[in-house]
């Protein structure tokens, strides 16, 4: 063996820059996390009676209404279904030209590729909830702000997912497409449509399960659906109405998600 | 030429699953749309609505940008805590819920928890909490930590199901105590969509905090709120600008972070 | 041959009942000396070495290791005894993100409290001679690269170098070069034949080639049909027996 069996063999994991890195996304999470806790307002008393309140609140919801279904619920979660399905349906129609004005490959320019982000991020950042409220603003209580909250908000969503989906496309078939000299529409339809097939139907899927969510709670905010009947009823304080209402909803959203999985089974 | 070649060969068969599919789609659209009052009268009136809804909203109004900027923080401050609480909780919530590591009567219960943490949305979640814990940030925190452990809970659950057995088999062949065998062969294997899926859920918080204030639990929901009812449009205007610019920041953010971290300086490549 | 190390009394296994694959074995090794054992696919050759470090679990016997019955022990007791028997997987089964180094240690992980193992505190004996073995295998340099950016052949030496980090006093290697081109399972089957001359250490490998198998091996053990049907020196492993083994002619017309 040589001498240099003699030096001390130093063994890191991370280069210099990475330990600096790693340290520096460290910090600053404690960082904020100690200044958060500092600033934040808690009040004690609040947090000590809370096993009272919601103790107190449990046995208010109990028994839950059920009687109060028909009435009251039934049609409401209808329409509930039927805001997060229309609002899927039309965020698709509208993600789908903004999604490929983002994506790089299809539309080589990149101040329309970045002014369709901006517009997707927007989309993204805006709350379902807050859309409502714009939209309740403009066209009045009722499904139709829900709808439109409902669609705009998923634009972002659907739109980011597919512009990835059609960055990832394979670009040698794409290029034997060009080869042949095929106009761009046809390109985009028989090239990427083909490939970006199942990630579609999965985004287009997994959103409708989210909307099915938040579609019910538009109503608090007078965008229609079963929001309404909790809005109404909360502010009735009438707490077993509320447990039927959200039992409801449970339901409905348990259900969306059974179909969800058994539809993705059958086409992927 | 052969009698059967006389057959039709027919290049592209109608597929009429998928013409039945469409059309399903059309009537049902033209259904609900009718069964929910849309009519084009009503949508020329809101666009005209629209219209000088968004002349009030513009120029935006910045003058009390005080109230604005307090909002603002302590959204990020709800957002910061729930995110670090919720990925502190899950993860251990998660290590216990993987089938292929524990055994049914511990999977059982932690699933169970964690598909009820996921089901309710967190507005719901932060009214009851509203109710419990009164007005204010720290029902915000509540409510969206329970969204996050449900959420990456169930991410980080599956992604602990999907790693190769093989590896941790080496590991426990050297004769390594469990918690040797979690660190050396599970987590090396989940860490990067891990990484993906805490910043998701960081933004993800980020956007929630901003609107659980409309029911009290804190942040500028609240102000958001409060604006709308009083048509202050044009300070809207300013708030929901500021929303968009926070959010984005949030996500360049997260996309260093994750450069950081997965030391490939791209995101999780599974 | 000199002491026992290993002694497997009467080891059974069924994996469905009523359809033993391993009927009633017995078998003694030496404290050195490189045992091969082959067999046709499906005849237990495999479970019987997983049997001896337990990622298998016998239906009946008794193996008797360092003065314990191995499948009498559980919790600390058996990842004691784990820690002194290195293992060979054929898929190497090396923990792919992580970088050679860490995978190496991975050996020491036996030995080292959970909270230094995550914080990867070492003792830097362990990291010298992990960059030792290194040399050794072959690997020099390589301590910071991904698992799974190596050749089969490569990981195949760090998966070696792994078992070899335990300081082992058996060494087991599960069809070790399976997955491995001809010339580089030459080199491994080398490789571990060295190792094990070198150190000290009994080494017992499971393996379909029985060209490789007569070449590295002292001593051969031939199972059929879940039974041992030859145990004895490569030299005597004669045609008659390799019928019985593996069945068929056609196969031993090279």
């Amino acid at each position: 063996m040589t001498t240099t069996a003699l030096e001390a063999r130093i063994w890191q994991r991370f280069t210099p820059a990475q330990r600096i890195a790693r340290f520096a996304v460290y910090l600053a999470m404690v960082t904020a996390v100690v200044m958060s806790i500092q600033s934040v307002e808690v009040i004690p008393e609040f947090l000590l009676d809370a096993p009272e309140q919601m103790a107190d609140l449990l046995k208010r919801m109990w028994p839950v209404a059920f009687s109060y279904y028909p009435k009251g619920v039934h049609e409401a979660l209808v329409e509930t279904l039927h805001i997060a399905t229309l609002g899927t349906i039309l965020a698709v129609v509208m993600a789908f030209p903004i999604g490929i004005m983002a994506a790089y490959n299809i539309t080589p320019s990149r101040p329309l590729n970045f002014v369709a982000r901006l517009l997707l991020v927007a989309s993204r950042s805006v709350n379902s909830l807050v859309w409502a409220l714009l939209f309740v603003a403009v066209f009045g209580p009722g499904a139709l702000a829900g709808t439109l909250a409902i669609a705009f908000r998923s634009i972002g969503f659907v739109g980011k997912l597919v512009g990835e989906a059609i960055e990832e496309a394979n670009k040698g078939t794409i290029e034997a497409l060009q080869a042949t000299g095929a106009p761009w529409f046809s390109v985009l339809t028989k090239g990427y449509w083909p490939q970006i097939q199942p990630a579609f139907w999965s985004v287009v899927l997994f959103r409708w399960d989210i909307n099915v969510r938040e579609s019910a709670v538009l109503g608090l905010v007078g965008a229609g659906g079963i929001g309404m009947a909790l809005d109404t009823a909360m502010n009735l304080f009438q707490w077993d109405r509320v447990a039927m209402v959200l039992v409801a909803i449970f339901a409905v959203v348990i259900i969306a998600e059974i179909a969800v999985t058994a539809i993705r089974k059958k086409i992927i | 030429m052969n009698a059967n070649a006389a057959a039709v060969r027919v290049a592209f068969p109608s597929n009429w699953w998928a013409r039945a599919g469409w059309l399903l789609l059309v009537v049902y659209i033209v259904y609900a749309c009718s069964l929910l009052d849309f009519t084009w009268a009503r949508f020329m009136i809101g666009l005209d609505n629209g219209a000088r809804f968004i002349g009030r909203m513009f120029p935006p109004n910045f003058a009390r940008w005080e109230t604005l900027l307090k909002g603002l923080t302590e959204s990020i401050e709800i957002a910061v805590l729930a995110s670090t609480l919720g990925i502190l909780v899950s993860l251990p919530i998660g290590l216990l819920a993987a089938r292929n590591l524990m055994p049914v009567w511990v999977t059982w219960p932690c699933r169970l928890l964690i598909a009820l943490c996921r089901s309710f949305h967190p507005v719901i979640v932060a009214i009851v909490f509203v109710k419990a814990l009164g007005f204010g940030a720290l029902s915000g925190i509540a409510a969206l930590t329970v969204a996050s452990i449900g959420f990456i809970g169930k991410l980080f659950a599956e992604a602990i199901e999907e790693i190769s057995l093989k590896q941790v088999e080496a590991v426990r062949a050297t004769g390594a105590p469990f918690m040797n065998v979690i660190t050396y062969g599970v987590l090396p294997q989940v860490f990067g969509r891990f990484i993906g899926f805490a910043t998701y859920q960081l933004d993800s918080n980020l956007r929630n905090s901003t609107m659980v204030g409309i029911v009290g639990a804190g942040g500028i929901g609240g102000a958001l709120f409060a604006a709308f009812q009083r048509f202050d449009y044009d300070f809207v205007c300013a708030m929901l600008l500021s929303i968009i610019f926070l959010i984005f920041a949030g996500e360049l953010l997260a996309t260093r972070v994750r450069a950081v971290f997965l030391e490939r300086g791209k995101v999780d490549e599974e | 041959m000199t002491d026992v190390a290993l002694s497997i009394k009467g080891l059974s296994k069924e994996y469905t009942r009523g359809k033993p694959v391993l009927r009633d074995i017995s078998l003694d090794f030496g404290a050195r000396g490189f045992t091969a054992v082959i067999g046709p696919s499906g005849t237990g050759k495999s479970t019987l070495i997983r049997c001896i470090n337990r990622l298998v679990e016998p239906t009946a016997g008794a193996i008797l290791f360092q003065g314990q019955d191995l499948v009498k022990l559980s919790g600390r007791a058996l990842r004691e005894a784990r820690s002194g028997i290195g293992m060979v997987f054929q898929e190497y089964n090396l923990v792919e993100r992580l970088t050679v180094m860490e995978n190496l240690l991975t050996g020491r992980l036996g030995y080292v409290s959970p909270l230094k193992a995550w914080f990867r505190k070492f003792p830097q004996s362990d990291i010298d001679e992990a960059f030792d073995l290194l040399n050794v295998v072959g690997l020099a340099g390589f301590a910071n690269q991904r698992a799974d950016s190596l050749s089969g052949g490569q990981r195949q030496r760090v998966g070696i170098a792994r078992a070899v980090m335990q300081h082992p006093k058996l060494v087991l290697a599960d069809e070790p070069t399976s997955s491995l081109d001809p010339k580089t399972s030459v080199e491994i089957m080398t490789l571990i034949h060295d190792l094990g001359t070198a150190k000290n250490i009994p080494i017992i490998v499971n393996m379909h080639d029985v060209e490789l198998a007569k070449r590295f091996a002292d001593r051969i053990v031939g199972m059929s049909g879940g039974v041992v049907v030859y145990d004895g020196a490569p030299a005597g492993l004669t045609d008659v027996h390799l019928k019985t083994i593996y069945g068929g002619e056609d196969w031993l017309r090279a």
